[in-house]
């Protein structure tokens, strides 16, 4: 049987009380904050208990809310989770410090957190503990920081390419580029 | 038929050796099998028989060694960018390059914000033509190729000597 958001929290709080720091259910994909140290257990349970069965992690990602307004500044992962068996959905998030974004990997919970949980560390420095192959998944490996932070900044070059747009299309910059369409259509 | 005629009772002709040197260079460019993102399609419908390079003596080579021109279709990301720079040196002169499409011409849509794309592939290897759009239709292509067919005829084999090829910038390629 579906359940509704509040239904999944109720018995979230239920197994686990106080792990859920904040929930949005007057959304369009509600969600809840589940603190960080906790979210392993909470990860199992909702994948195992019967009711629940949210067996597919179905998107990975992370945000940076550097200079959010009326926000602290944090990185937020973000997991959305699907039962197919049940046909419901769910939002879950979990706060991280900026200065130093670590959480333990949920790899072992669902497989597919792999791959997503390398491309979090390689574009925004996230660190999952336990890991079993924890490198950069799309840059380079020798790449400087992790460029979706708010706060990266530019490498001039990067082997002696240049990375930043080069001077001769500054002036551009501003107005937006035209496209060229080819001499024959 | 009188070309025949001549031929067969002088049985030679009186040409430039850089008539033919570049006759047979600009009809017979080999590419190299090399494509990088959806302009790599517009490159396939080319070669295929709506549009049929092999009439410009365009045949694919499925290594560097046997090419004579890279067509760059695509975005040119940092990690591609170190291999492309590696397979331009495996090729044997003369070489020629065409960028095809805005991403390899300059970086096309990612070239403010794209941090992982290099801002056109001339930063890397030397550039004899470059083709526009995104992506260029196979005309447009074709019509690269007639250009560089063009460069080929109007150059000398003194000018190879006297100038030699254009060198890029040095790049360091990690291993």
């Amino acid at each position: 049987m579906s359940l509704d958001a509040a239904a999944v929290q109720q018995k979230v709080e239920a197994k686990f009380p106080g792990k859920i720091t904040r929930a949005e259910l007057e959304v369009k994909d509600p969600f809840f904050v589940i603190d960080k140290d906790a979210i392993v257990e909470v990860a199992k349970y909702l994948r195992d208990e019967p009711e629940l069965a949210f067996e597919m992690l179905h998107c990975h990602s992370a945000v940076d809310y550097l200079g959010a307004k009326d926000q602290e500044d944090r990185i937020e992962v973000v997991l959305h989770l699907t039962s197919l068996k049940h046909r419901h959905w769910i939002v879950l998030k979990i706060e991280l410090p900026r200065d130093n974004p670590k959480m333990h990997t949920l790899e072992g919970v669902w497989p597919t957190a792999n791959w997503h949980e390398r491309e979090a560390y390689d574009l925004f420095g996230i660190v999952f503990e336990g890991h079993s192959d924890f490198r950069r998944i799309l840059l380079p490996e020798d790449w400087a920081g992790h460029p979706l932070r708010k706060d990266w900044e530019w490498p001039e070059e990067w082997h002696g390419i240049k990375v930043k747009p080069p001077e001769k299309f500054a002036d551009r910059a501003q107005g937006g580029e035209e496209i060229g369409i080819g001499p024959f259509d | 038929m009188d070309l025949v005629k001549t031929l067969s009772n002088q049985q030679f002709v009186l040409t430039k050796v850089d008539a033919v040197v570049n006759w047979s260079r600009q009809s017979a460019l080999w590419p190299m099998v090399f494509g990088l993102a959806c302009c790599a399609i517009e490159m396939m419908a080319a070669g295929a028989t709506r549009f049929d390079w092999d009439r410009f003596g365009l045949i694919p080579r499925a290594t560097p060694r046997q090419s004579d021109l890279m067509i760059v279709a695509g975005t040119v990301t940092h990690k591609m960018a170190i291999r492309i720079k590696r397979l331009y040196e495996q090729m044997a002169d003369p070489k020629y390059v065409i960028s095809m499409g805005s991403c390899a011409n300059n970086g096309g849509p990612y070239w403010q914000y794209g941090y992982h794309v290099v801002k056109g592939v001339d930063e890397i290897i030397p550039v004899d033509v470059y083709v526009p759009g995104c992506p260029p239709r196979p005309e447009a292509l074709l019509y690269g190729v007639m250009a560089l067919q063009d460069i080929i005829r109007e150059r000398s084999l003194m000018d190879d000597v006297r100038e030699g090829r254009q060198k890029p910038a040095a790049v360091e390629v990690p291993v």
